[in-house]
């Protein structure tokens, strides 16, 4: 069991805050940690990782200090974001490395690239690899001495959906074995696929935490905006407008439209083409207006 | 203290990209005018003096120092690959200290070797000329190395700042102001090589003793404080 501790911690530099008073606890299982670009992930995992010391506030793993601590990473393995890492070294080389500093062999070496299924290209140089080949090796690096935390910056960016499968089965299996595995992103979806906890950061601030379900509904509870475009949009505005999960609508002679702002999510889409069924009108155009994350992220914060 | 795969990933580094061909062409330089010297002039003592002083030390040593010792640390500094070291429990200090003898054995066989080949192709080691600069290079090497090491560590604009160092201060300001030679690695060596080649043919405005302490001195406190610096590396830039 292995518990990563964030106590009131926060990040600035120089007149930024990047993280902002953020207190977290990450058990095991798969966990993550979510906002928008710039909300102060990579600070977060960095501090978590031990490369950034926070401003105020301490991180601990299991108690135990993480900042300035190299004992600390006999338990933590870290697939960082950057893609840099020795482009000279074939695969094999580059994860041998890494066991090596581990005071481990090329037996664990082997078994970490097998895990990450990489065997096949393990003796071409890392210059050679796709960035989902980059990233397994990462994974491999990062796994090789069977660390109970794993801190992953932005795995799924560049990849292509069969590598995010094939890292998202991963990542799973990692979480039933009883690690702690915390991974950033900025897609609701990829969050959505593989995590059951999330944390979610928004403009360096903790917004929320908790089960993804309950989280999620809060997000999909928010009033939707749409935009609608029909045979006859005056006589669906008023079909609309008698039901309770839309709170107005607006009939804009410009874009020929209607915008429709709709307080029960669920409701509302089950809704509109049952009307517009009913009353023979053809649905043009739906579209959602604000389904920015931006706009989901803002509605969470302030909920 | 010395760890061999960071010895090993810091060597294939250093040696793999294209500085091999900067770090070879130096020495290749100084060997090719010490032949043409050589055929056009025959041996004379204070042409292989001169030469060697000139530009073995007082220009190739410095910019080999340069290359290897900020090329040692400064790259993966740089493009963050040096996370892979850092998220190991390894020692900080085993980190800079593997990789300043990495620096050293670099800058010795590229700067401390040509120099006894281009001596002994322009006087045969007459009064022991070019033993005496190869053993200042040698011993150049040691503070080099740590010196530039430490500014790889801190800086990331270290290649412009060693340079400058190396031919600004050592070179120009060496040769104009008196007060700037006691603060030289260049001269510190020379006070070595003075020892060893006697005679007058080469001499160094450092006494021995204080040449020494202070190449000790700078070998040590840049190396401890590379180490510091690394404990305290930060790598998340800003958002």
């Amino acid at each position: 069991m292995t518990t990563l501790s964030l106590d009131h911690v926060s990040r600035w530099f120089g007149n930024v805050v990047a993280v902002n008073d953020i207190t977290m606890t990450i058990g095991p299982g798969v966990t993550g940690l979510l906002g928008p670009n710039g909300a102060g992930k990579s600070t977060l995992i960095n501090m978590m990782g031990g490369f950034l010391a926070p401003s105020t506030g301490s991180v601990t793993l299991d108690g135990r200090q993480v900042w300035r601590n190299e004992a600390i990473y006999k338990h933590i393995g870290i697939v960082p974001e950057r893609e840099a890492m020795y482009d000279f070294l074939t695969g094999r080389e580059f994860v041998v490395a890494n066991a090596e500093l581990h005071g481990l062999g090329a037996k664990a070496a082997q078994k970490a690239l097998a895990t990450v299924e990489m065997e096949y290209a393990q003796d071409r140089k890392i210059a050679t690899y796709s960035k989902g080949m980059r990233q397994r090796v990462k994974m491999a690096s990062a796994l090789v001495h069977d660390p109970s935390l794993l801190l992953l910056d932005e795995p799924f960016n560049g990849m292509d959906p069969r590598q995010r499968m094939q890292l998202m089965d991963l990542l799973r299996r990692m979480g039933d074995e009883g690690r702690t595995v915390l991974f950033s992103s900025h897609i609701l979806e990829e969050v959505e696929q593989l995590a059951w906890h999330i944390e979610v950061v928004v403009a360096g601030r903790h917004a929320a935490s908790g089960d993804f379900r309950r989280i999620r509904r809060l997000m999909t509870d928010r009033p939707h905006r749409y935009l609608v475009r029909s045979s006859d949009d005056r006589a669906l505005a008023a079909a609309l407008i008698a039901d309770p999960s839309t709170s107005g609508i607006e009939v804009d002679l410009a874009e020929g439209a209607l915008r429709i702002q709709a307080v029960d999510f669920g409701r509302f889409t089950a809704l509109l083409p049952r009307v517009a069924r009913d009353h023979g009108i053809r649905l043009l155009t739906v579209s959602p207006s604000d389904e920015s994350l931006e706009s989901v992220f803002s509605y969470l914060v302030a909920a | 203290m010395y760890d061999p795969t960071v010895a090993r990933l810091t060597y294939r580094a250093l040696l793999g990209r294209r500085r091999a061909l900067i770090l070879g062409a130096l020495p290749l330089l100084l060997i090719g005018i010490s032949l043409v010297v050589r055929a056009l002039a025959g041996a004379d003592d204070q042409t292989a003096s001169d030469l060697l002083g000139g530009l073995a030390l007082a220009t190739m040593v410095p910019i080999i120092g340069v290359i290897a010792g900020t090329g040692a640390i400064g790259p993966e500094i740089d493009d963050g690959s040096v996370v892979y070291l850092l998220s190991k429990p390894l020692k900080r200090p085993t980190i800079i200290f593997t990789k300043l003898i990495v620096a050293i054995a670099v800058t010795m066989v590229f700067s401390a070797l040509p120099t006894l080949i281009a001596g002994f192709i322009l006087n045969g080691n007459g009064q022991q000329i070019a033993v005496a600069y190869t053993v200042a290079a040698l011993v150049s090497s040691i503070a080099y190395a740590a010196l530039f090491l430490l500014l790889g560590t801190v800086s990331r604009h270290a290649v412009v700042f060693g340079l400058v160092y190396a031919l600004v201060w050592e070179a120009l300001f060496g040769s104009l102001v008196p007060g700037a030679r006691t603060l030289s690695v260049q001269q510190w060596s020379l006070a070595v090589a003075d020892k060893v080649a006697g005679g007058d043919m080469i001499s160094s405005d450092v006494g021995l003793t204080t040449a020494t302490v202070l190449l000790i001195a700078v070998t040590v406190l840049a190396t401890w404080y590379a180490g510091q610096k690394l404990r305290a590396l930060t790598l998340a830039g800003e958002e």
